[in-house]
């Protein structure tokens, strides 16, 4: 039990939430940026795959198409399926390979990206088909690769829903970051731990809440507000009257 | 400029299996606009997707300006299509980027560097009628104004052919009217071959040079608008003139005269009744402009049976009017409706 009345309890507090949210920070932070560079192309390559998709035949072959699509399809709902808790664990020999430890918060980066790349490729699956197949078609018919078509009209297209994917993800992999705080793993979920359930201190457990909620609060608030600075469909009313009605 | 022959294009496989195209050939001329008309489901869609391989046919060639595009590489073929500008009926403009961008995408594609691109965009936006548009977005444009930035995009690369698929179905009247006019505009100016595709005759009759007829996938009729209104039987020159059913007195003889160029002003009818003293009378009649000259057609009621009107249906064909029987006074056929 800790007492709130000692001598040094506010400073020390403050000190370990303030490393908490560091960690948290840093393992969220650096897991997003390997979620987006595996879990875009992945996505795009789940949508391409498909029958009639962008690259239904890679290489001039439609088998391999197939194959590439059913393996993809096989490795998401795999990654999807198998609960964290269970992941993390199974995932430690993995990740002493890659980091060399499984402790601390640079080893939880591992299991944070690999649960949030399949479930980010499937937010990227459902946003890139929400792209109208006549704007690849337009594409095409100026003489775009397959390529141009991905970075000039299926990404630039579905940046909103992109964003808001993003920051869908972003949210469970702040979530699952607590979780390997009960494997050594740090952040605020490892202060929440030690402190508010270990020690009995409520006052960690509420800062830790309140720091929690803060960041996704303030993460929603960004994406929602990039969202609609990247959207050009539906404008606000107050440009409605800007716009003409003459041919 | 086009040529299109022997295709076949099949969708699906087996019993569920469906020819939208069944040994179309066809043949663009340089410089004209050739409008390709059809109901839904006549395989329209898939013709024009057929020219710049959007849809590869399962067989037959498709030629644009001597190149055999179905003979090429998938990397020649894009490089070709860069010369073959398409258009859109629902427009196909990317939401994210402005008029300008829009306009861009295909020099960008073509790996223009970017101070040309704004330069060549802007005037190919202003040859729309587009300039002061260049940084709306589409979501801010109307209907019409979005073709027109659809065709700049189109122009941008400096095409010899322009496609157009249904580009005016989502437009009002009066805004098709103002598109059609900037398509003859552009063929006019720079010379663009044109081939569109279309349901509505209306499209056909007020730029269209030639035409083609698409029915399950099958040519009927192909040709300059004037030589197939001086086709007999021609069904598009049925369907550029409308007459209507109109049913006449038994015994009588109804017949069609077809005019073209210098007839169409002649006083024909009140020679007719003059010379041989005839009542006639007249069941129904059309006429249009087309490609700058005066059409049209009148179905007219003669007094008698056709043999007792020999002597007046001569003479008309004698002054060079394409004159057909359609009518003993039985039966009139209202197919042509």
């Amino acid at each position: 039990m800790i007492d709130p009345t000692a001598p040094g309890f506010w400073p020390g507090l403050f000190q370990v939430l303030l490393v908490g949210t560091g960690e948290t920070l840093y393992m969220v932070g650096v897991a997003v940026l390997v979620t987006v560079l595996v879990g875009l192309p992945l996505g795009i390559l789940l949508v391409g795959t498909e029958r009639g998709g962008l690259f239904e035949a890679p290489f001039g072959s439609r088998p391999l198409g197939r194959v590439v699509n059913r393996v993809l399809e096989f490795v998401v709902n795999l990654g999807r399926s198998v609960p964290f808790i269970i992941l993390m664990v199974a995932l430690i020999p993995f990740t002493r390979l890659v980091i060399g430890t499984f402790i601390g918060s640079t080893a939880a980066i591992v299991p944070l990206a690999v649960v949030a790349i399949p479930f980010f490729a499937r937010m990227v699956e459902i946003a890139i088909k929400e792209v109208d197949s006549g704007l690849v078609e337009a594409a095409e018919s100026l003489g775009a690769t397959r390529w141009q078509i991905v970075a000039k009209v299926l990404v630039p297209e579905s940046l909103s829903p992109l964003i808001l994917g993003l920051s869908t993800t972003v949210t469970s992999i702040i979530n699952f970051s607590a979780m390997v705080g009960t494997v050594a793993g740090g952040g605020l979920g490892q202060v929440a731990i030690q402190y508010g359930y270990q020690r009995y201190s409520t006052i960690h457990m509420v800062a830790v809440i309140i720091l929690i909620f803060i960041i996704v609060m303030m993460l929603q608030g960004l994406a929602t507000w990039l969202a609609r600075r990247f959207s050009h469909r539906a404008r606000p009313a107050r440009s409605r009257a800007a716009v003409p009605t003459a041919i | 400029m086009i040529s299109v022959k022997h295709v076949f294009k099949t969708f699906g496989s087996g019993a569920a299996a469906t020819t939208a195209l069944d040994d179309v050939s066809l043949e663009v001329a340089r410089g004209e606009i050739f409008g390709v008309i059809g109901q839904s489901g006549a395989g329209k869609s898939t013709l024009i997707r057929a020219i710049n391989l959007l849809e590869r046919p399962n067989s037959g060639t498709v030629t644009v300006d001597g190149e055999e595009l179905t003979r090429l590489s998938p990397d020649q073929l894009r490089l070709a299509r860069r010369k073959i500008g398409m258009v859109f009926q629902h427009f196909n403009l990317l939401a994210g980027r402005t008029a300008q961008g829009n306009v861009e995408l295909g020099l960008e594609i073509a790996g223009v560097g970017g101070a040309e691109r704004r330069r060549r965009s802007l005037e190919i936006l202003d040859l729309v009628g587009l300039a002061d548009k260049a940084g709306a977005y589409p979501a801010e444009l109307s209907g019409g104004q979005k073709q027109r930035v659809g065709i700049a995009r189109a122009l941008a690369g400096n095409p010899r052919i322009l496609l157009s698929d249904e580009a005016t179905s989502a437009l009002d009247p009066e805004t098709t009217r103002s598109i059609l006019d900037l398509v003859k505009t552009i063929n006019v100016q720079l010379g663009l071959t044109v081939l569109l595709i279309t349901h509505e005759m209306d499209v056909v009759k007020r730029v269209c040079d030639s035409a083609a007829m698409l029915e399950n996938g099958r040519i009927l009729e192909q040709g300059s608008i004037v030589s197939l209104i001086s086709t007999p039987g021609s069904r598009l020159a049925h369907e550029l003139f409308p007459l209507g059913e109109i049913a006449p007195h038994p015994g009588n003889t109804v017949i069609e005269i077809t005019f073209s160029g210098g007839s169409a002003d002649r006083p024909v009818i009140a020679q007719l009744a003059r010379s041989y003293g005839l009542d006639v009378s007249i069941l129904g009649a059309a006429v249009e402009t087309i490609g700058g000259n005066q059409a049209g057609r009148t179905r007219l009621e003669l007094p008698g049976t056709p043999l007792f009107n020999a002597a007046p249906i001569n003479d008309l064909r004698g002054q060079g009017l394409l004159v057909e029987i359609v009518g003993d006074g039985a039966v009139v056929q209202g197919a042509h409706a």
